[in-house]
């Protein structure tokens, strides 16, 4: 029996754009991630587990992760409001706003991170009107968090806008003809159908903000054991010739934000497969 | 319960979808709002359930059994709402979309868990559908999704059933199918019901009453048998039912038609295809020269197409045994004596004449 | 409820929800923007002029700029290979091939910088024999070349896989069963379809090109005039408290941040125009 690898196709051009395709993604992905694998394995599990567990690694992923995963949680409500507001509401300005939405996306991330920066420094007119409410942002990990959000927020919106204008108006007009109220409407129809694309939003920014560097390294404060976040750990490591404990920081990052990935994609597929359309 | 609709008016924009409607609807009855795409059928369904407002200017009103409910919002009209693409939460299963209604329901008035089971499978057993109740609707087929819409809508103990062309998206055999259980449903829970269709046939199948409706406005109302028989005007015997035309001029308050149209006078003679005879000669009365073109004898009656004398086809229908009294064959020049007909004239005016 | 209480009703709620949205979006993306022109500008013009035309910011444009102008028409190359490859056949493997287009999405800037220093730095596995043959790669052109690739391929691909895939490859068979040649195949059938979608993937790989910063930062040793892109340049002035300077490069990303979201939208409409 012949395992057909590629069904009949009049097209030409499967082989050289095949080929280079291929040739293209190992040099640039494949073997230096195998480099990033590999070097890690070198440590052994021992070492790579000492690596991982030392007082100031677990330190700075327990702060990355969780700023991320608040950033994230907060990008939820103001994105679904954003996004909500680019489907449904009616406000002269609305596409010059729906542009806007994509500066983060835009904007170099050294640029963001240093605008923060000034935005939320003490002695900046926000930064001192905070301060004396007791709310310090800047080099702090709330400052941190800021800077997710910021970089987090468009891939929120992105995901629930096409989700949101799919959603066809007859569902909620049904529910408010069996005598919904809106806000019933809203909570029992609406958000349950948006679920998918706000988890996915959800994934896309915190897997995002966990990899962050320019726009979080400069409000974070950087100090050890309190706002050092891992990827700048990876490269204070690297400074000091520490290969070895880059590498495996590295491989536990990659591995965290691909999980989380795989885990979105898993659920959404099943979602697809059972509550397909109706 | 009654329904009233009095002087209703719409306007989407620069369009105006409806035109000072004014119609009753009597307590218990199938009505069915026909017309063609445009004639404002689905925007006066809405109007009655809440889900557009009647444009305030021109002042129409909606009454529910003689109370006005134009102010109220789609959810506290208590009508049951069919949609045309069913809009079944597919997040829910087949239970939860038909308990739906009873769910949110305010504290005070919601019945308790149990009751709300009973209910929702006393309607699954109605729908004859018990077996579905915990699929999701991307389980089911156009036809069950239909009637678990219809369910849902039913749950609330509406007091008006309104069905947005509830079986355009299902093929002719379903089609048909659900259109006989949407007959025999009403006769059983006779909730007065009004669904919208732009096929003729449905609304002739179904209904006890027909309202007719081009451009935003009501052409005849009546009940199916008032409204074949007896059109009104000349679109609504062009809609209901198949119809030739005949164009002619007046001669001395007589239509004559075996000569060229002439505009100033033109008159449009409307036939339908079982009330033209054919001859062999001319007779006393109107005879409209045609060519046989085609005859196709398989089916309940035979179709005999002509062409007539301005080129234009006419179907006819004879039953069998009158087509073989007299068979015709493609070429053959024959007459065709209308037996009931209508004349209108260039204003659109039905022209009173002895044939 | 009356009609008008009804009108009113959904008036309010679209203020306050235009409120909401408003201020979010205000707060979180105008304010950054303002931020940087204001501090941008805080000497003066004529301190503007001189920040940005310092020789070593300078020499930082002209890097950003040729890294931009080598990385971006070959991952466009790339990702026109790519979408026509995954898009117009099937074959097994497709749907790991599409997740490894995705990859870069899912790594750290850091660490995308961090493997090619493992590949080519002095203790990677190239660096032996690159050493031996004088050759630098980490720490030189060639690494930032290489990092912003990285970071960067997807875009284009990105774009073109789901708009060629639901283009369907119909119309390129008509082409080919009227004796077109597979080149002319697709420059006359397949690029005209794909041409607002190409463009668009290029808007944003060239604004991430010359935006990149983490993957850059590890791989290029921050060596001032030889291999600072401008995100570095903005970092190092910012690092010595030359707070307005840094501010002023940061106004020309910023500037052209604003130029890429005009040219997106510009793009968007007419290919939503051209849909019609």
């Amino acid at each position: 029996m012949k395992l057909k690898f590629r069904e009949k196709s009049v097209l030409p051009g499967f082989g050289l754009s095949f080929g280079f395709t291929v040739f293209y993604l190992s040099l640039l992905v494949l073997v230096p991630l195998c480099a990033l694998v590999l070097r890690s394995s070198a440590l052994g599990v021992a070492g790579f587990a000492e690596t991982i567990l030392h007082p100031r690694v677990v330190a700075s992923f327990k702060v990355t992760f969780l700023s991320a995963f608040k950033a994230a949680l907060i990008n939820v409500v103001l994105g679904v409001t954003v996004a909500w507001f680019l489907v449904r509401g009616r406000f002269p300005l609305k596409r010059l706003v729906d542009a806007l939405v994509d500066l983060p996306f835009a904007l170099p991330t050294a640029v963001s991170g240093i605008a923060l920066t000034a935005l939320f420094a003490p002695n900046s007119a926000l930064g001192a009107a905070l301060g004396k409410v007791g709310v310090k942002v800047a080099f702090t990990s709330t400052g941190i968090m800021v800077a997710m959000i910021f970089i987090g927020l468009p891939f929120v919106i992105r995901s629930v806008q096409p989700a949101l204008a799919d959603l066809s108006k007859e569902l909620e007009e049904a529910a408010l003809s069996l005598g919904a109220s809106r806000f019933q409407t809203w909570w029992r129809v609406v958000l349950p159908l948006l679920a998918p694309a706000i988890l996915s939003g959800f994934t896309l920014a915190f897997s995002r903000a966990l990899g962050e560097y320019g726009s979080v390294v400069f409000i974070a404060g950087n100090m050890p054991m309190k706002t050092e976040i891992a990827s700048l750990l990876i490269i204070t490591k690297l400074e000091q010739f520490d290969y070895a404990g880059a590498t495996a920081i590295a491989v536990a990052l990659l591995s965290l934000s691909l999980l989380s990935i795989l885990l979105v994609n898993v659920f959404q597929s099943w979602t697809a497969r059972n509550l397909g359309g109706a | 319960m009654s329904i009233s609709i009095q002087n209703v008016s719409k306007k989407f924009g620069a369009f105006q979808a409806l035109h000072n409607v004014n119609l009753e609807v009597p307590s218990g009855s199938l009505t069915a709002l026909l017309g063609p795409s445009g004639s404002g059928k689905t925007t006066l369904l809405r109007i009655v359930a809440g889900l557009e407002s009647v444009d305030e200017e021109t002042g129409g009103q909606i009454l529910f059994d003689g109370v006005p409910v134009t102010g109220n919002p789609v959810n506290r009209r208590q009508v049951g709402f069919v949609f045309q693409h069913y809009a079944l939460f597919r997040h829910m299963t087949v239970f939860e979309n038909i308990a739906f209604g009873l769910r949110v329901k305010p504290r005070a008035e919601r019945l308790s868990g149990p009751a709300i089971n009973e209910r929702v499978n006393e309607l699954l057993r109605l729908v004859q559908l018990e077996q579905l109740a915990k699929r999701f609707p991307s389980q089911l087929s156009g036809g069950q999704r239909q009637r678990i819409a219809l369910a849902r809508a039913l749950a609330i103990q509406p007091k008006v059933l309104l069905l947005d062309e509830p079986f355009g998206a299902l093929d002719a055999q379903v089609r048909s199918e659900l259109r006989r259980w949407l007959r025999h449903l009403h006769d059983t829970i006779h909730v007065t019901s009004i669904f919208v269709t732009h096929d003729q046939e449905e609304a002739l199948e179904v209904a006890d009453s027909i309202v007719v409706m081009n451009k935003g406005q009501v052409e005849q109302v009546g009940a199916p048998n008032e409204v074949f028989q007896n059109p009104a005007t000349e679109f609504v015997m062009k809609f209901l039912g198949e119809v030739n035309v005949f164009h002619g001029r007046l001669h001395n308050d007589t239509p004559v038609f075996t000569d060229e149209l002439k505009d100033a006078d033109g008159v449009r003679l409307l036939v339908r295809p079982h009330d033209l005879a054919v001859r062999l000669r001319p007779g006393p009365g109107v005879s409209l020269p045609a060519q046989v073109y085609r005859v196709l004898t398989a089916g309940p009656l035979v179709k005999i197409e002509l062409l007539n004398s301005q080129n234009n086809l006419v179907q006819v229908h004879v039953p069998h045994d009158v087509y073989l009294a007299m068979p015709v064959k493609s070429g053959q020049e024959v007459y065709l004596v209308p037996k009931e007909s209508r004349l209108y004239g260039n204003g659109n005016e039905r022209i009173e004449y002895v044939i | 409820m009356k009609q008008s209480e009804k009108q009113a009703d959904s008036f309010w709620g679209n203020f306050a929800l235009s409120a909401a949205a408003l201020m979010i979006v205000g707060l979180l993306v105008v304010l950054p923007l303002l931020v940087v022109l204001k501090e941008a500008f805080a000497g003066g013009v004529r301190v503007w002029l001189a920040s940005v035309s310092d020789p070593d910011a300078r020499s930082a444009v002209w890097l950003t700029l040729g890294v931009a102008a080598a990385v971006v028409p070959l991952n466009t190359v790339f990702g026109v290979a790519a979408a026509w490859a995954l898009a117009k056949f099937r074959f097994k493997g497709r749907s790991l091939l599409l997740s490894l287009v995705d990859l870069p999405f899912a790594v750290s800037p850091v660490v995308a910088g961090l493997i090619f220093i493992l590949v080519f730095g002095r203790h990677g596995w190239l660096g032996a024999w690159l050493t031996d043959h004088h050759l630098r790669v980490v720490f030189a052109v060639p690494g930032i070349l290489l990092a912003t690739l990285f970071v960067t391929f997807p875009f284009v691909a990105r774009e073109l896989i789901p708009l060629m895939t639901e283009q369907g490859s119909e119309e390129e068979q008509a082409a080919l069963s009227l004796g077109a040649t597979g080149w002319q195949t697709f420059l006359k059938v397949t690029l005209p379809n794909i041409k607002w979608g190409l463009l668009y993937g290029i808007i944003l790989c060239n604004a991430r090109a010359m935006g990149e910063f983490g993957a850059v930062s590890v791989v290029s040793g921050h060596i001032r005039g030889e291999t600072n892109t401008l995100p570095l340049h903005i970092e190092v002035l910012y690092n010595e408290y030359r707070f307005t300077a840094s501010f002023a490069c940061a106004s020309l990303l910023a500037g052209l941040a604003v130029v890429t979201l005009i040219l997106k939208t510009v793009v968007e409409l007419k290919s939503a125009r051209d849909a019609a």
